[in-house]
C-alpha cells in the first residue's frame, strides 16, 4: 500500500502530470487523483477505447497484444498502460 | 268585279294548309279589294238573315262563317220575294247550281266588299269547306263553311334558283355502261397436269409504275400513338431492422471504499503496478524531453493561417473622398500636400500653376495653400496666401499652427494659423464649428468665405535661395544647430529651425527665433509696420531673416556642385544621459513644452552656452537634379585657410538617371532610405557605402513620387506619370509591383501620402489636375503580415551582403585581368596546338575506320581556318 502510494507520488511529481486513474478490467475506477465526475467519465470512455484497441491489435495478429496506448490531443496527452486486470491512466500536459 | 288574283294567290299559296281563315285573310286584305270568280259578295238584309238562319254574329260568326243553304230554300225565296230577294243578282247562278247545298260565307271583315258572299261553284264550295271545315266533319254546317284559309298548294313559281341547282347538280348524262368480261382459258387447257418451273426473274411481281402525269401528295395522315408506361414490377426483401430510440440511465458502478482498499492490497494489483510503472515513467519522461508530434513543416512557415502567401491585394482602391476647390484649384496642379499632424481629417494642399517652359518665371499670381477638411470636400476651410508657388511646405512638429514653405522664387515663407486653429478644429468631422465671432466678421461667416491667412514672414529675396526651394524640413525638436553647424541640445524642445534645399546647390539652415545678430537692424524694422500681417508672431523676422548656416555641395572628383532636390535627415531621439543640471532643465522643459511658445520672445541662445550633442547624425541623404544620391555631412571642416568649408560628400551614386523626386526614410527602420528617381527606385541602408542595397528594375512610365506605407514595413507606393499607383511589396517580389492601380487619376500624380488612425487607413493622392483623392486602404495593405519587420530586416541584411559580395567580386575581377592578360598569350596557344593535333589524329582514325579517308590536304586547311 505504501509502495503504491509512493510510486503514485513519483508519477504525480513528473512534469505536467494532471491526473492519474487506475481502473479495473471492467472500467470501475479504483484509485484516482481527479474528482469523481471526471474519473468516472475517463474510466468509462477509456475503458471502451482500450478494449477496442486491444481487439484491433489482436485481430491483426493474435500473438500480439497491446502494451501501451497514447492519445495525444491538442491540450494534453493521455497515456494508458493496460494489463490483464487493470489499467493505469495518466493525463499529462506536454511541455511544448 | 275585276278579278285580280295574282298576289293574293301567291300569298295564299305560300301559306296554304295553315288553317285558319284569319291568317289568310290578312295578307289578302292588305293587297286588293278584288275577289275571286267563284264567289259573289252579297248583302243580306236582317230579314233574309233571320229567314235563312244566318244572322251575323249570331248564327254565323267570325269563327264559323260558313253556312250551307239549301238550294230549294233559295229558290223559294226567289218566288216569295221576287225582286226584293237579296239573292236576286245571283238568281240565275243559283238556278243553275248543280248541287243542293250552297255555301254562304260570312265575310266579317268585308274582304270582298259585302258582309256575305255566296260561293258559286260546288268545287269552290268543296274547296273552301275542305280547307276550313275538315276538323269538324260531323256538323254539315261547319262542313259547308269551307275554310278559305287553308292554303291551297299553289304551283311553284320559279325564281331562278333551280337553274343554279341544275348547274351544280351532278346527273348521269348517260346510262351506266355495263361491260361484262369473261376470262377463261382455252378449253383445251383445262385439265392437264400443272407444270412448275423456275421463274427467270427473281422477283415476279407486278409493280405499279409510277404515273408521271400525276402524283398525289399525302397531306394528311391519320396517326395515332399511345404511350405505354414501362412497368416493371420487382420486389425485394430486407431484413428490416426497426430502429428504436433506446435510452438508458445509469449510474457508474463504483467500488466502495472497502472494496478499493481490498483491491489495492491484492497481489495481482501490485504485480500489475510494478510492471506498468516503469513504462509509464519512461513515457512521461519522453514527453518532457521532446515533443515528437511537432509539425516541422508548419513550424517553418512564417505565415499565419489566414494569409497563406500574402493575401491578394484588392484590385481596386476604394475611393473615399475627392477634394477639389472650384474657386482656387481650377487649372492648377497640386505640387505637394501634407496631413495635419494633429487634427484628424485636415489636409493642407499646395496649389501651383501649371507652367510650361515658356511662361515667365516670376509671374505674380495668387497662389494658395488650401486646407481641406473631411467634412467638406469641395470648399477650402482655410487659405494661406503665398508670395509665389509653393513646392514644399511643412507643419512645425512642435506647433502645428506654424507652417513653413518654400517658394518658387527661393523665398522661405512662414505662416501662423493659430487664430484659425479653432476654426480648423471645428471642421474636423464630427465636431460642430464653434461660432467664433471674435475672429470673423459676421458677414464673412454668413457668406462662408474661406478665411485667408497671409504669410507672416518671408525671407528677403537677397537672403534666399536663387532657385525654387524644393524641400523644406523642420529640424526635430530634440536638437539644434549652431551657426557653425554643430548640433547642440535644444533647451526648449521645440522645433525652431528649418532646413531648406534648392537646386542652386545649397542647403540652408534657418531659425525662426529672434537672432542675436543684427539687433540694430531689427530695431529698425520694428518701427516699420509689417504689411498686412495679422499676427506679429514672426514680425521679428521680417526683412531680416537670413539663414544662419549654409552648406554647399561640391562634387566629388570634379569641380562644380550638386543640385539637391530632396534630402532626408535622420530624426534624432534625445537620450537622457546628461548631467544633473541638464536633467533638471529637461524636466522644466517638459513642463514648458505644453505651453506654445511665443517665438518672438525666444532668442537664439548663444552657441557656447549649449552643450554639443555628439551623437547626432549630421549626415544627410540628398537626391540631386541629375539623379545622384549623395550622402553628405553638413558639418563643415576647417580647411587650410582656417575658414569653414563644406566637406565633400562622402558618397555619391548615380543610381537614378534624372530628377530624384523622393528621398524618404522608412518609418520602421531608422537606417533604410527610399529614393525614387524618374525610372526606378532604390533602397539604401545608412552605413552601407557601396551603393543602394536594392535597386528596382527600370519602369516604362516615369515614377513621379512615392512613399513608404505607414503600417506595413515592406510596402511602398509609387505614383506614376500616367496617373497610376504601383504597390510594391519588398518581401514578395522585386521585379514588379504587387498591384498596379491603373488610372487612379487622369493626370500625373504629384504626391502620395498615407495616413493611419486606429480605425481608418487612408492614402491621399494628389495629381496634376488639382484634385486630391483620398482612398481607403484595404486591410491587406494596412495590416502587416506576421514577422514582417523581422523578415524585412533579414531581407535587407541579405541584400546588403549581396551588395558587398558583388563589390568584392568586382574588385577582384578588377585586379585579376591584369594577371590574366600577360599569361594568356603564352599558355593557351600551346595547349590549343596540342589539342588540335590530337583531334586530327582522331579524325584520321575515325575516317579510316569508316573507309572514308581521302587524304586530301584541303580538309586540313579548312579546319585550319576554322581555328
Amino acid at each position: 500500500m505504501a509502495e503504491v502510494e509512493e510510486t503514485l507520488k513519483r508519477i504525480q511529481s513528473q512534469n505536467g502530470v494532471q491526473g492519474i486513474i487506475i481502473i479495473n478490467s471492467e472500467g470501475i475506477p479504483i484509485k484516482t487523483t481527479l474528482d469523481n465526475a471526471s474519473t468516472v467519465q475517463y474510466a468509462g470512455l477509456i475503458h471502451q477505447l482500450v478494449m477496442k484497441a486491444r481487439s484491433t491489435v489482436r485481430d491483426i495478429d493474435p500473438q500480439n497484444d497491446l502494451t501501451f496506448l497514447r492519445i495525444r490531443s491538442k491540450k494534453n496527452e493521455i497515456m494508458i498502460a493496460p494489463d490483464k486486470d487493470y489499467f493505469l491512466i495518466v493525463i499529462q500536459n506536454p511541455s511544448d | 268585279m275585276p278579278p285580280k288574283r295574282s298576289k293574293s294567290a301567291t300569298s295564299s299559296a305560300g301559306s296554304k294548309g295553315k288553317g285558319k281563315g284569319k291568317r289568310i285573310q290578312s295578307p289578302v286584305h292588305e293587297t286588293k279589294p278584288g275577289h275571286p270568280d267563284d264567289i259573289f259578295p252579297l248583302v243580306l238584309t236582317s230579314a233574309t238573315q233571320k229567314l235563312f238562319g244566318c244572322c251575323s254574329d249570331v248564327d254565323v260568326t267570325g269563327e264559323r262563317p260558313y253556312k250551307l243553304l239549301k238550294k230549294d230554300d233559295v229558290i223559294k225565296d226567289f218566288k216569295t220575294r221576287a225582286a226584293v230577294s237579296d239573292f236576286s243578282p245571283v238568281k240565275q247562278i243559283v238556278l243553275d247550281y248543280p248541287d243542293d247545298d250552297l255555301l254562304l260565307v260570312f265575310d266579317r271583315d268585308f274582304i270582298y266588299g259585302q258582309s256575305f258572299y255566296l260561293v258559286l261553284t260546288p268545287e269552290a264550295k268543296e274547296r273552301i269547306l275542305n280547307v276550313a271545315g275538315s276538323p269538324e266533319p260531323e256538323t254539315p254546317q261547319v262542313f259547308e263553311d269551307e275554310a278559305i284559309k287553308t292554303p291551297e298548294p299553289e304551283p311553284w313559281i320559279s325564281l331562278g334558283s333551280e337553274q343554279e341547282i341544275e348547274e351544280e347538280s351532278v346527273r348521269e348524262t348517260r346510262e351506266k355502261l355495263l361491260f361484262t368480261y369473261k376470262l377463261s382459258e382455252v378449253r383445251r387447257k383445262f385439265g392437264p397436269p400443272a407444270v412448275f418451273s423456275d421463274s427467270k426473274t427473281a422477283v415476279t411481281g407486278c409493280p405499279s409504275c409510277p404515273d408521271s402525269r400525276f402524283s398525289i401528295k399525302l397531306m394528311l395522315r391519320d396517326f395515332g400513338c399511345r404511350a405505354v408506361p414501362r412497368l416493371h414490377s420487382s420486389n425485394t426483401q430486407t431484413k428490416g431492422k426497426l430502429t428504436s430510440d433506446v435510452s438508458t440511465q445509469y449510474t457508474p458502478r463504483e467500488f466502495s471504499n472497502e472494496e478499493k482498499e481490498e483491491i489495492l492490497r491484492s497481489e495481482s494489483f501490485l504485480n500489475f503496478f510494478e510492471k506498468v510503472t516503469s513504462s509509464m515513467l519512461k513515457a512521461l519522461q519522453q514527453e518532457t524531453i521532446m515533443n515528437v508530434f511537432v509539425d516541422r513543416w508548419k513550424a517553418m512557415g512564417t505565415t499565419s493561417e489566414d494569409e497563406y502567401l500574402s493575401p491578394e491585394v484588392p484590385k481596386h482602391l476604394m475611393l473615399f473622398k475627392v477634394f477639389t476647390e472650384e474657386k482656387y484649384a481650377k487649372g492648377k496642379k497640386i505640387s505637394t500636400f501634407n496631413w495635419h499632424p494633429t487634427l484628424h481629417g485636415v489636409i493642407a494642399v499646395a496649389l501651383t500653376e501649371k507652367r510650361t517652359e515658356d511662361s515667365p518665371m516670376f509671374e505674380s499670381e495668387d497662389s494658395f495653400i488650401v486646407f481641406y477638411s473631411f467634412s467638406d470636400s469641395s470648399h477650402a476651410q482655410l487659405l494661406l496666401e503665398c508670395p509665389g508657388d509653393i513646392f514644399a511646405f511643412e507643419f512645425c512638429p512642435s506647433d502645428p499652427n506654424i507652417i513653413v514653405g518654400g517658394c518658387r522664387n527661393g523665398q522661405v515663407v512662414l505662416w501662423d494659423v493659430s487664430a484659425h486653429s479653432i476654426h480648423l478644429k471645428g471642421t474636423q468631422p464630427g465636431e460642430k464649428a464653434p461660432f467664433n465671432t471674435a475672429t470673423f466678421d459676421v458677414d464673412d461667416h454668413k457668406e462662408k468665405n474661406t478665411p485667408v491667412v497671409r504669410y507672416c514672414a518671408a525671407s528677403p529675396i537677397e537672403n534666399s535661395h536663387k532657385a525654387p526651394i524644393t524641400d523644406v524640413q523642420w529640424l526635430p525638436p530634440t536638437f539644434e544647430v549652431t551657426n557653425r553647424g554643430l548640433p547642440v541640445e535644444n533647451k526648449y524642445n521645440i522645433s525652431t529651425q528649418v532646413v531648406t534645399c534648392s537646386p542652386d546647390c545649397s542647403i540652408m539652415f534657418w531659425d525662426v527665433r529672434v537672432s542675436n545678430v543684427n539687433r540694430s537692424a531689427r530695431k529698425q524694422s520694428a518701427d516699420q509696420k509689417a504689411p498686412y500681417s495679422f499676427l506679429n508672431t514672426f514680425k521679428h523676422l521680417v526683412d531680416t531673416w537670413r539663414p544662419f548656416y549654409k552648406v554647399s555641395l561640391p562634387m566629388i572628383g570634379t569641380t562644380g556642385k550638386y543640385a539637391p532636390l530632396k534630402f532626408c535627415l535622420e530624426p534624432y531621439i534625445c537620450v537622457a544621459n546628461h548631467t544633473a543640471g541638464a536633467t533638471e532643465a529637461e524636466n522644466e522643459n517638459a513642463v514648458n513644452s505644453e505651453v506654445i511658445p511665443d517665438f518672438s520672445q525666444l532668442r537664439v541662445p548663444l552657441a557656447e552656452t549649449l552643450t554639443p550633442l555628439e551623437d547626432v547624425n549630421t549626415k544627410l541623404f540628398i537626391g540631386t537634379e541629375s539623379g545622384e544620391i549623395i550622402y553628405s555631412d553638413w558639418k563643415k571642416v576647417i580647411d587650410n585657410s582656417g575658414s569653414l568649408e563644406s566637406v565633400k560628400p562622402l558618397h555619391c551614386f548615380n543610381t537614378h538617371y534624372w530628377l530624384v523626386n523622393t528621398v524618404q526614410r522608412s518609418p520602421f527602420f531608422k537606417d533604410i532610405i527610399l529614393t525614387i528617381g524618374n525610372w526606378n527606385f532604390a533602397i539604401w541602408k545608412e552605413g552601407v557605402t557601396g551603393g543602394p542595397i536594392i535597386v528596382s528594375p527600370n519602369s516604362e512610365q516615369w515614377c513621379t513620387v512615392g512613399c513608404w506605407s505607414l503600417t506595413r514595413p515592406a510596402i511602398l507606393f509609387i505614383g506614376k506619370e500616367d496617373g497610376s499607383i504601383e504597390v510594391w511589396n519588398l518581401l514578395e517580389k522585386m521585379i514588379e509591383p504587387v498591384r498596379v492601380y491603373a488610372q487612379v487619376s487622369n493626370a500625373k500624380i504629384t504626391c502620395i501620402k498615407p495616413w493611419t488612425s486606429s480605425k481608418q487607413n487612408f492614402l491621399a493622392v494628389a495629381d496634376e489636375l488639382g484634385m486630391l483623392c483620398m482612398f481607403e486602404m484595404p486591410k491587406t495593405l494596412c495590416v502587416p503580415s506576421r514577422n514582417e519587420i523581422s523578415n524585412l530586416e533579414k531581407y535587407f541584411v541579405v541584400e546588403e551582403d549581396r551588395l558587398q559580395d558583388r563589390l568584392r567580386r568586382k574588385e577582384q575581377r578588377a585586379k585579376e585581368p591584369k594577371r590574366m592578360d600577360c599569361d594568356k598569350p603564352l599558355k593557351l596557344p600551346v595547349d590549343e596546338e596540342q589539342e588540335y593535333k590530337n583531334y586530327l589524329k582522331l579524325e584520321e582514325q575515325i575516317l579510316k575506320g569508316l573507309g572514308l579517308l581521302s587524304a586530301t590536304p584541303e580538309s586540313h586547311t579548312f579546319s585550319h581556318t576554322h581555328l
